[in-house]
């Protein structure tokens, strides 16, 4: 069967004042249909630009899709025309943004953001969308579904818009959700509700997700497989339990490295990446993490690492390396 | 529509504002029933007759008196609203429907679109507003229609200046950007996502606009432009009758009276109209 969605060799770029920035470098994956994909990487590692990208939703110009492919369903999406991307958004590919105190529309009432999509692309009538709408409120789990319809957004705390969000997000029951930074405004108590949310949602209606954050535990709780962008590049892609487990990137063991444990020894110093993040005007030439990487070669400052196989691990754990993350870390604990 | 009455008995403002704009829109649409003199019949004989109720000199009853030609005034002034409000209202509808229009185009697309739009604004600003209607009321000639173009022209600028600061600064809102993330297009997210967002202050600029409007038409009409006699015009009334301030003070003052509270009406119907209108102060209710 064919994969959902393949992105082939996807670069964007921007033209700012400053220089060319480089947002996101030849990147290249496949997703199946049903699967959950976490796509983790610090702020401006292109994981959000490459999503909206995909369906036409960064602003151009400054915007540049300089090259690519992204075959979604069977059709190349960067060659649709502005039209077929509006039939598509919404109803194909669904969305869910970051900040749901934002994300919505002030002015407008709950029923009517929600039932937008459905008489859009479907075409419903007020009344077969209000059904719908409740239909939708009460999946997400916001009691007293008929009545909170008609409230506005600023009626509802953080977690229920996000779940509003989520709503519209799946309301035309949509091959593929992508979920940016869905929960990172959310305090911890309403991230985990969420995410129960999704998981159930999943269980229920089988969509496809993209899981966009800066936080491992969401993936580690969510994902089937996880993918770590870092400059705009895929530096490493797998099996969440393989990729957490046995992380063969330096930059997906720094990340690792630097979240908490629950202290069993007493306190652990956080260990912290070195260096700066990458500066994305200039030519992306190398391993984007070279300069802040203490394995890093010669050759990783000048040749770029395409993304393949990791040596003797489970199948699909792919990583961009020249150096052997393995054979470094068992040095350096021989030396401690 | 029961709790717009509901809200409105909470606050004295509104409710005075808005009783004041009835009892206006009322007598200007009943004015041929209300038993009121023909307001365009001289009575030479009772030239400037005092209000009744002053005790002064007053053959007939004349509730605020008679103008120089013993004419009628509460009876002119409640036929000059009828000409009045309506060319002030259909300016004002023309202006913000035009304005708000433009103003969310040219804070959407930006660029070109919104440079030369706003090019236009800037240089009819430049010129003062009442030149330019006399200018063009003097080329055209005094109708009704010629009235209600001039000063929806000298109207439409402020709506689309305010408007497009709005919707430049709701446009990198993220809701338009999820708006986009539905399939919503272009005319779509103008229309249906911004539009509401800017009706508050468009509704704010109205109510100011239709004061300054009453106010200009007022002028135009003192100026000898706005409504030919002998139709009775506030702003024609206040130019007769200024030369008689000495000795018969009512011809100018009640004319002059009647467009201080309308005005006035209007303004704090508005005011309390934004706050009814904005969802946020409403559950607050």
């Amino acid at each position: 069967m064919a994969p959902l969605l393949e992105v082939r060799n996807l670069t964007v770029a921007f033209d700012t004042p400053s220089g060319t920035v480089h947002a996101v470098n030849d990147v290249s994956y496949i997703l199946e249909e049903g699967e959950t994909l976490g796509i983790v990487g610090e702020s401006g590692s292109g994981k959000s630009v490459h999503a909206l990208s995909m369906v036409g939703l960064i602003a151009t110009p400054p915007g540049r899709i300089v090259s690519g492919q992204v075959i979604f369903n069977g059709r190349d999406l960067l060659t649709l025309s502005q039209r077929e991307l509006f039939d598509l958004r919404g109803k194909e590919i669904g969305f869910v943004f970051q900040d749901p105190m934002t994300s919505l529309n002030p002015v407008l009432t709950i029923e009517r953001q929600i039932a937008e999509p459905l008489r859009r692309h479907f075409g419903m009538s007020k009344s077969q969308a209000r059904a719908q709408v409740i239909e939708l409120l009460e999946l997400v789990g916001i009691p007293d579904a008929a009545r909170r319809a008609r409230q506005y957004p600023h009626e509802f705390s953080g977690g229920m818009r996000q779940r509003v969000m989520i709503a519209i997000g799946i309301s035309c029951n949509p091959k593929l959700l992508i979920a940016d930074e869905a929960t990172t405004a959310l305090d911890v108590t309403v991230q985990a509700q969420i995410l129960d949310l999704v998981r159930e949602l999943k269980r229920k209606i089988g969509t496809t997700v993209i899981w966009i954050t800066h936080d491992m535990g969401v993936v580690a709780g969510l994902a089937d497989t996880v993918q770590v962008m870092y400059g705009g590049r895929i530096m490493e892609r797998g099996p969440v339990r393989s990729v957490f487990h046995d992380p063969r990137s330096a930059y997906t063991w720094g990340l690792l490295k630097s979240l908490p444990h629950g202290g069993r020894r007493g306190i652990n110093r956080l260990y912290q990446i070195p260096g700066n993040p990458p500066d994305l005007t200039k030519e992306p030439v190398g391993d984007p993490f070279a300069p802040r990487n203490p394995f890093a070669t010669e050759r990783c400052k000048l040749e770029t690492p395409p993304l393949v196989d990791a040596a003797d691990s489970t199948p699909g754990h792919r990583v961009a390396a020249w150096y052997d993350l393995r054979a470094e870390l068992a040095r350096m604990e021989a030396q401690a | 529509m029961k709790s717009f009455f509901l809200a409105l008995l909470k606050s004295r403002a509104g409710l005075f504002g808005f009783v004041l704009v009835l009892v206006f829109v009322l007598a200007a649409l009943l004015a041929p029933y209300l038993g009121l003199p023909v307001p365009t019949r001289s009575n030479l004989v009772a030239r400037m007759a005092a209000p009744t109720w002053t005790g002064l000199f007053s053959p007939g009853a004349h509730p605020l008196g008679t103008d120089e030609l013993g004419r009628d005034i509460l009876s002119r002034i409640v036929h000059g609203s009828r000409v009045t409000l309506t060319i002030a209202t259909a300016a004002v509808v023309l202006g913000g429907i035009v304005g708000t229009l433009l103003g969310i185009v040219a804070g959407y697309y930006r660029g070109m679109v919104d440079r030369v739009l706003m090019r236009i604004v800037d240089i009819q600003l430049a010129l003062p507003l009442m030149l330019l209607a006399l200018l063009v009321i003097a080329a055209l000639g005094p109708s009704t229609t010629n009235l209600v173009v001039v000063l929806a022209l000298t109207s439409w600028l402020r709506y689309a200046r305010i408007i497009r600061g709005q919707v430049l600064a709701l446009r990198e809102r993220e809701f338009v950007l999820s708006a986009h993330a539905i399939g919503a297009g272009t005319w779509r997210i103008m229309i249906k996502h911004l539009l509401p967002n800017v009706l508050t202050p468009a509704l704010v600029v109205a109510t100011l606009e239709l004061a300054r409007i009453i106010i200009m038409d007022a002028a135009l009409s003192f100026l000898g432009l706005g409504v030919q006699p002998p139709n009775p015009s506030w702003g024609r009334m206040l130019a007769d009758g200024r030369v008689y301030i000495s000795t018969a003070w009512w011809i100018v003052t009640f004319p002059g009276v009647a467009i201080l509270l309308t005005v006035l009406s209007v303004n704090l119907l508005g005011d309390w109209l934004r706050d009814y209108f904005d969802p946020k102060l409403r559950t607050m209710r």
